[in-house]
């Protein structure tokens, strides 16, 4: 969610990205919003965001995530693989009893 | 990869943690503030908007806490907190931190001296190129590596499994550059032996096949690459330069590389020249003499392809017929293969052996040490069992209390391994440098390499595993309510513990360490105090080759006679002989004989194959060897003289069935020549300490020269205290010397007082002596504070209860029966068990040992009264403290 958020509006603060999680998922996933951060660091381990510091809107120092080429590229796979698994999932919850041979 | 990447950046980070719990926070802070922002925009009050939004934020400590995990390596960090904390609670205790890094030296460096020897002797390839397809010949059923030269020569031109085929001799030769003769040891070497070994000249060129034209054509030197450093001083211009070999001129062609000095190990010859020119440097040529087995060693690279067990086929087979068609000659023409370093099996068997029981023995020091500091962790866990119970309490996880206690150990241990380490690599290098036989080329270089440090840190990881993993139950059993209500009283073990079967195991492998060192040391002494035959003390010896300073086989007796009349005028020489060779020395000859009835004389129909000396007249009066009956030699046996010869007493009941009555009767030699023995003298030790009973004869000089002479010079104040006396014989020494040299300033001359020429055949027993006894004395460091460490652990757990027995008036004979009665108990099963296991062990001591037997009253008696004194040192200082507890404090202290 976090790798589409950044595909989508670009460069973000955590703020931004929590804010758009919330809106996407209509306040379903009102987790608290502070976890975000540890999954923010891990990302940026592991290559797929970088960060760096820049001014938010009411010109305040934030820091700022982008999506780098292996983000994209992972996002890339991630979404086949969640359509894959959807579509899969859509056929058993649509398959009766009377299909079957 | 991901993975990876993660693990480099959470380093990285652990290292620069504060700025990262400030990004955090000041991210938490913008993230409120923009929240907050958003709440009054959507109408809520500035105060109730920063509510809310800290609210929908969450608990921020446990997100900074989260973000630090996800940030750090929690393992890593974990572990340099053990670190320390580790570092903190050793240093607490500093004298259980040392006894045990002490123990654990000892233990890791004795086995690394002991594996640095094993290593360099036979681990280590020789310094060959391609080594491992290199094979020495050995022949017949006993491995005997000498051949005779047409054997060599037949083996080298009809096998098919050999690249090349080469053979050398070593001699020992006078060389002289000029003015300053010296001795020397060369390798004869067949001229294929620089090619066939693969080796290249580091300056001029190598001795090669073209070199040979028959007899003495070929008066080349290649000097090793040592001697060259040490005779020559590195001085390139030496190539073409011509020197003197026992007088003949001989040119120095090439310097052989630094890696290369020979293919023993342990013995480095001076300088190589070929084999066609043994008549110069030995005098003797016999290269078609089948039965003369002079050819040192025989070995060849084997080609690609070929497997030992095919070249051992091939060369049986050539063998096979080498004995049909010389069955007077070749017998026993069966041939094996093994690795030329230790010259085959012959030094190399033995060799491996003992190094082998010693690394045994080495390594169940190391078990005994870890059993020891095993024991002793236990203790020390069970004494932390009120720490151990906080810490549960408290929510640590048992594993995170093991993993704390193995790092515990695994410091300790690596400590230990260090400090045992760098002092065995001192140990090691000086007896690198260490020479034991002033007389031959020999060194033992043990040079420490990767392998023995490799070793040491595995030994040190692995004992500390195995004495951290001993608590391991006590941590897992613990339960920290019992023991935070139960008080530090604890229970006293009553049933047989872990702790007393390591207690026991431990003491047994002490007490058969004990049992050894003293076996070892019993027959060293028996070996020192028996009858060699002859008397080493008040005696000089004196070596010289007539050979080396050119002289031919019949001026030899005259200069002999010569010599013999200067010495003997040398003020305080009682008497002097000659004899060649000195018995118990390297290099003994010997010969077969036959019964005077005997007349097809071929080896197979042999009475006895009996050690050979030639002696002058006075030899046996010099000596001290007891004549039996008959004469000695006397000048007039001379070579017009029927053929005599002085036998021992061994001999004459070999060959004639009696001693009495053998002098006048007639044997025979394998050449036919009959001969009278006119004196018979008692047996001595020939050839090894260890030795049986030997036949042998004594020829005299005149009638069978020999250029090797050794003089015994007897020192007259023999009556005298022996303390004096041996002052008197050392300061022959010089006297000896000058004297020889005035007889013929180009004679290279070796003087050396008989007890110390005798250290040489002492050697092996000594040294096996010296290390059995340096474990057995480890053994028994070991066992004191095992014990010690267990008898002071019980009485310490015990206080209350003890305290509690003197209160209600027992007497100290009851306290300490109490108190000890269980450390002597162990102590005597350990030891009882210990003594049967060196019972059983002593034919693997009798290999190396004079007559080694632990049956021996004295040895047996020995352990029991060392281990009772080892029990009283260890339990000494805990018994006193059992004995002066005070009641009354101890109970008001609890």
């Amino acid at each position: 969610m976090v790798l589409k958020t950044l595909d989508v509006l670009g460069p973000l603060h955590g703020y931004g990205i929590a804010r758009r999680i919330e809106q996407i998922s209509g306040d379903l996933l009102a987790v608290n919003q502070g976890t975000l951060y540890p999954v923010l660091l891990k990302l940026e381990q592991e290559g797929v965001i970088v960060s760096e510091w820049g001014a938010s809107e009411n010109n305040r120092r934030a820091r700022f995530y982008r999506l780098t080429r292996e983000g994209r590229k992972q996002l890339q796979v991630e979404t086949q693989d969640w359509h894959q698994t959807a579509a899969m999932i859509e056929r058993f919850f649509a398959a009766k009893a009377e299909d079957l041979p | 990869m991901k993975s990876l990447r993660r693990f480099f950046a959470r380093l990285a980070n652990s290292a620069t943690r504060r700025a990262h719990n400030e990004r955090i926070s000041e991210e938490i802070e913008e993230h409120i503030a923009l929240q907050t922002a958003e709440n009054i925009r959507a109408g809520l009050s500035p105060d109730e908007a920063r509510r809310q939004a800290i609210l929908k934020f969450g608990g921020r400590e446990a997100v900074k806490e989260d973000y630090r995990t996800q940030n750090s390596l929690q393992w890593f960090e974990n572990f340099l907190q053990d670190v320390r904390f580790s570092f903190r609670v050793l240093r607490k205790s500093p004298g259980f931190t040392i006894i045990a890094i002490a123990t654990l030296a000892l233990g890791i460096g004795a086995n690394a001296v002991v594996f640095s020897v094993l290593n360099a002797l036979i681990l280590h390839p020789l310094d060959v190129p391609q080594s491992e397809s290199l094979y020495q010949v050995m022949r017949g059923k006993d491995k005997a590596g000498n051949q005779s030269f047409p054997d060599y020569r037949d083996l080298r031109d009809r096998n098919r499994s050999f690249d090349q085929l080469v053979a050398y001799d070593a001699a020992i030769a006078g060389f002289d550059t000029g003015g300053d003769p010296s001795s020397a040891w060369v390798e004869l070497v067949t001229g294929n032996y620089f090619e066939g070994l693969r080796l290249h000249p580091y300056l001029g060129r190598l001795i090669h096949p073209s070199d040979e034209h028959g007899p003495n054509s070929a008066p080349y030197i290649v000097l090793s690459y040592t001697y060259w450093h040490v005779r020559f001083h590195d001085d390139p211009s030496v190539i073409g330069r011509v020197v003197q070999v026992n007088k003949n001129p001989f040119t120095i062609i090439g310097v052989a590389s630094p890696e290369f000095h020979g293919t023993l190990v342990f013995f480095f010859p001076d300088f190589f020249v070929p084999i066609v020119n043994r008549e110069q440097v030995e005098q003797k040529n016999a290269m078609d003499d089948r039965g003369k087995r002079w050819v040192f060693s025989v070995m060849g690279h084997l080609k690609p392809g070929v497997t030992p067990a095919q070249a051992t086929a091939d060369l049986n087979s050539i063998g096979a017929d080498l004995q049909k068609s010389y069955p007077k000659e070749d017998n026993d023409m069966s041939f094996t293969l093994a690795p030329p370093s230790l010259y085959g099996d012959y030094l190399g068997r033995p060799m491996r052996a003992f190094l082998t029981a010693l690394m045994l023995l080495a390594g169940l020091i190391l078990i005994a040490a870890c059993t020891n500091l095993g024991s002793l962790f236990a203790a020390r866990t069970a004494d932390r069992s009120r720490e151990v119970a906080l810490r549960l309490a408290l929510g640590a996880g048992r594993l995170r209390i093991l993993r704390q206690l193995f790092t515990e150990a695994i410091l300790v241990s690596l400590v230990g391994g260090a400090v045992g380490l760098s002092g065995s690599v001192m140990l090691v290098r000086a007896l690198s440098l260490w020479q034991p036989f002033t007389k031959y080329p020999i060194h033992l270089q043990v040079n420490p390499d990767a392998n023995v440090y490799a070793l040491a840190l595995l030994l040190a990881v692995v004992s500390g595993l195995i004495f951290g993993a001993v608590p391991v139950w006590q941590i897992l059993r613990t339960n920290p309510n019992e023991v935070i209500k139960a008080g530090s009283s604890g229970r006293a073990g009553r049933g047989l513990t872990l702790r007393d079967l390591l207690l026991v195991s431990q003491i047994a492998i002490c007490a058969l360490l004990v049992t050894s060192s003293l076996v070892a040391v019993r027959g060293l002494l028996r070996s020192v105090h028996s009858s060699f035959g002859f008397e080493p003390q008040n005696a000089t010896l004196a070596d010289v080759d007539l050979s080396m300073a050119g002289y031919r086989d019949d001026q030899m007796p005259a200069m002999q006679k010569r010599m013999l009349d200067a010495v003997e005028a040398i003020p305080g020489v009682e008497s002097v002989g000659l004899v060649n060779p000195a018995p118990l020395y390297a290099g003994s000859a010997s010969a077969v004989v036959f019964t005077d009835k005997t007349t097809d004389l071929r080896p197979a129909n042999a009475a006895a194959e009996v050690f050979l000396y030639k002696a002058s007249p006075e030899y046996f009066h010099a000596a001290r060897t007891m004549l039996l009956s008959g004469r000695s030699f006397i000048w007039h046996d001379d070579k017009d003289a029927p053929r005599v010869a002085v036998v021992n007493a061994e001999f004459a009941r070999k060959i004639f069935g009696s001693v009495t009555g053998a002098v006048g009767e007639y044997y025979k030699m394998e050449d036919g020549t009959r001969i009278e023995v006119v004196g018979i003298v008692e047996e001595g030790k020939y050839h090894s300490l260890t030795e049986d009973p030997q036949p042998a004869m004594f020829f005299p000089i005149l009638q069978s020269p020999s250029s090797e002479t050794w003089m015994v010079v007897r020192s007259s104040d023999a009556g005298a205290n022996a303390l004096r006396a041996n002052h008197d014989s050392q300061q022959l020494v010089p006297a000896i010397r000058d004297t020889l040299r005035n007889v013929d300033p180009a004679l290279p001359v070796y003087v050396q007082t008989w007890t110390k020429e005798l250290d040489h055949a002492l050697f092996a027993p000594r040294m096996a002596t010296l290390s059995l006894g340096v474990l057995g004395m480890m053994g028994a460091l070991l066992s004191v504070t095992g014990i010690f460490g267990m008898a002071a652990y019980s009485v310490s757990k015990r206080l209350k209860e003890l305290g509690i027995r003197i209160a209600l008036g027992a007497q100290r004979k009851e306290v300490l029966q109490a108190a000890l009665g269980r450390a002597f108990k162990l102590l005597a099963v350990g030891s009882a068990a210990g003594l049967l296991l060196g019972i059983l062990a002593s034919r693997v001591l009798s290999s190396v040992v004079y007559q080694a037997t632990p049956r021996d009253p004295v040895v047996l008696a020995g352990v029991v009264v060392a281990m009772l004194l080892l029990g009283l040192v260890a339990t000494w200082i805990p018994a006193r403290r059992a004995l002066s507890i005070d009641p009354a404090t101890l109970m008001r202290a609890e």
